[in-house]
């Protein structure tokens, strides 16, 4: 495609100009052709804007976390001085030392999102093939249902969810907190589950039924098989969900249960910056290596289906 | 499940918030509340609606140039950085902006020694502002990723053919691309916008003093008064609001199907 295009060369043009521009005067009706000087200034020029704009866009991007990582190093850090004054890791010892408040609430933070997926999985595989695949009259009700707990403001939902929970004894409890987060994971699990069960080829289950497969093993074998990235997707949904979920535990969760969020808020309002910066970077760990991985489980078919 | 977690404390919240203790059915409580947090309530709707607009707007401007660029580079770089707030907690990313647009923050500090602005110019973001630009920050990467994924699975045909008719890429995104892809632009937005409304954390924590949104009203009527009548009308009104976008949501399904 390096060929420099000379349809000018009839005598219109005298400059032989790049791909693009001829490109574009062939569809649209012939202007006097800039000089190739001009064509070099607003080349440059665009590229400077689109740099700058990039530059732009990266610095309000990771300004924030830059100023977080800066945080977590400074010992000491007042008013005037634009950077810290001493930088240390004496408060990552003090957050990574085996008898600390983070790590046990590491721990509880984990623990606790497993239980959130696995409990989130049980219920959206069944409900998810069952939206993708079977007829349901109520299907557009069903899909409203699992939407409600987050279309919900949740917090009003929470204040009385503790409140319940107050009388039968589980604030305060893991078992509680569980069944906060897989409620609020629900819409995601349910609804990528849904869209992945649909992206899967009908064909190819019936292929299956044809040489005589059953409907159980059909689904064992080529549905939940086909439909796997998308069901790890929501699955990935969940576990971030329930180790950031922030509202839920601050209501039911206290006082005994302190996840990593909880910490992070405790240390944030007490002015123990460094505290919180760290606990935000574990924070962080998880949410980003799921970023980069996510794109290889959430297809571009499976979002386009999200919500129909 | 969703009954047990989800319909009882609703009703429950319901219940608390329309009636008195021995005197059965009554307002009260909603006079209570708008008497007390109505500037909030305006406030919320305020910073949410902003939100969302931008976060649309950003969106469409990030996977319009994703999907119609043609600059290698800057699509690829493009590609590589919009998803980095995708899955950073709210809480993480109210820290973050607590500390980068405090008065003493990176933002101003950046901003004075690029010489773009003078040392006394530099004020607090820590208002509303504040919550805006976390909000617009944290939910436009989640808005482009299904943005941009619907947009890459339209047919390219149609893309193609309105380049070659000579419409410009900005006109190829207005009039081709985006009526295409409005259904999961609708969805992600509705999405954002109930999140946005239920978040505590970051009017807690970016945005202390008042007026501040309604969760963080409902948040301190129970923990400093354990005044659940007044919260729950407060839980009701924010019901409302989400209600109503929830009904323009489905309205604009019924549309389409009734089309289709």
């Amino acid at each position: 495609m390096s060929v420099k295009l000379r349809l000018s060369s009839a005598g219109a043009v005298p400059e032989p100009r790049t791909l693009a521009s001829a490109n574009r005067s062939l569809s649209v009706p012939r202007e006097p052709a800039p000089s190739a000087a001009r064509v070099r200034f607003w080349a440059l020029g665009s590229t400077l804007l689109k740099v700058f704009g990039l530059a732009v866009f990266a610095f309000l991007l990771f300004g924030p976390l830059a100023n977080l990582a800066l945080w977590s190093f400074a010992e000491r850090w007042y008013a005037p001085f634009k950077l810290p004054v001493s930088y240390g890791t004496r408060y990552w010892e003090v957050v990574f030392r085996p008898t600390g408040d983070a790590m046990s609430s590491l721990v509880t933070s984990v623990s606790i999102a497993c239980l959130t997926v696995l409990v989130a999985l049980a219920v959206s595989v069944p409900a998810g093939y069952a939206l993708a695949r079977l007829k349901l009259p109520w299907r557009t009700a069903l899909m409203i249902l699992f939407l409600l707990p987050q279309a919900f403001p949740s917090v009003a939902i929470y204040i009385n969810v503790a409140r319940v929970f107050y009388s039968i004894g589980l604030t305060g409890t893991i078992t509680g907190v569980v069944l906060v987060h897989a409620a609020h994971g629900l819409v995601y699990s349910v609804w990528i589950a849904a869209a992945a069960f649909a992206a899967v080829d009908r064909d190819l289950e019936l292929a299956a039924r044809n040489i005589g497969a059953s409907p159980l093993r059909t689904f064992f074998t080529v549905t939940l098989p086909l439909a796997a990235p998308g069901i790890m997707a929501s699955a990935i949904f969940v576990f971030l969900e329930s180790l950031d979920e922030f509202t839920g535990t601050f209501f039911v969760g206290v006082p005994q249960v302190t996840t990593l969020p909880l910490l992070l808020y405790n240390s944030s309002m007490g002015g123990n910056y460094q505290i919180a910066s760290i606990t935000a970077l574990i924070l962080l760990v998880p949410s980003i290596l799921f970023m980069i991985i996510i794109e290889r489980f959430l297809k571009a078919e499976v979002l386009s289906k999200v919500g129909q | 499940m969703i009954g047990a977690l989800f319909l009882y404390p609703l009703g429950y919240s319901l219940a608390a918030a329309f009636t008195e203790p021995g005197s059965g059915l009554t307002l009260m409580h909603f006079r209570k509340a708008y008497e007390l947090y109505s500037t909030d309530i305006l406030f919320t709707l305020f910073i949410v609606i902003t939100s969302t607009l931008l976060t649309g707007l950003f969106a469409i401007i990030i996977a319009g140039i994703l999907t119609l660029g043609e600059t290698p580079w800057l699509v690829g770089a493009l590609r590589q950085l919009y998803r980095w707030p995708l899955f950073i907690p709210f809480i993480v990313a109210a820290q973050c902006m607590r500390t980068f647009l405090a008065k003493n923050g990176l933002m101003n500090n950046s901003l004075v020694a690029l010489g773009v602005m003078e040392p006394l110019q530099a004020t607090s973001f820590l208002d509303w502002r504040g919550i805006i630009i976390t909000f617009v920050w944290k939910q436009v990467p989640f808005v482009t990723l299904m943005l941009a994924g619907a947009m890459a699975s339209i047919d390219r045909a149609t893309i193609e053919a309105g380049r070659n008719l000579g419409a410009s890429r900005l006109r190829v995104l207005i009039e081709i691309v985006l009526p295409q892809v409005s259904q999961t632009l609708l969805v992600g937005l509705v999405l954002s916008f109930v999140t946005m409304l239920s978040v505590l954390s970051v009017p807690m924590m970016v945005a202390g003093s008042q007026p501040t949104m309604l969760t963080v009203d409902m948040a301190f009527r129970i923990n400093s008064y354990g005044d659940y009548a007044t919260a729950n009308a407060l839980g009701v009104i924010s019901y409302l609001i989400a209600g109503t976008v929830a009904w323009i949501y489905l309205r604009h399904n019924v549309k389409r199907e009734v089309q289709a």
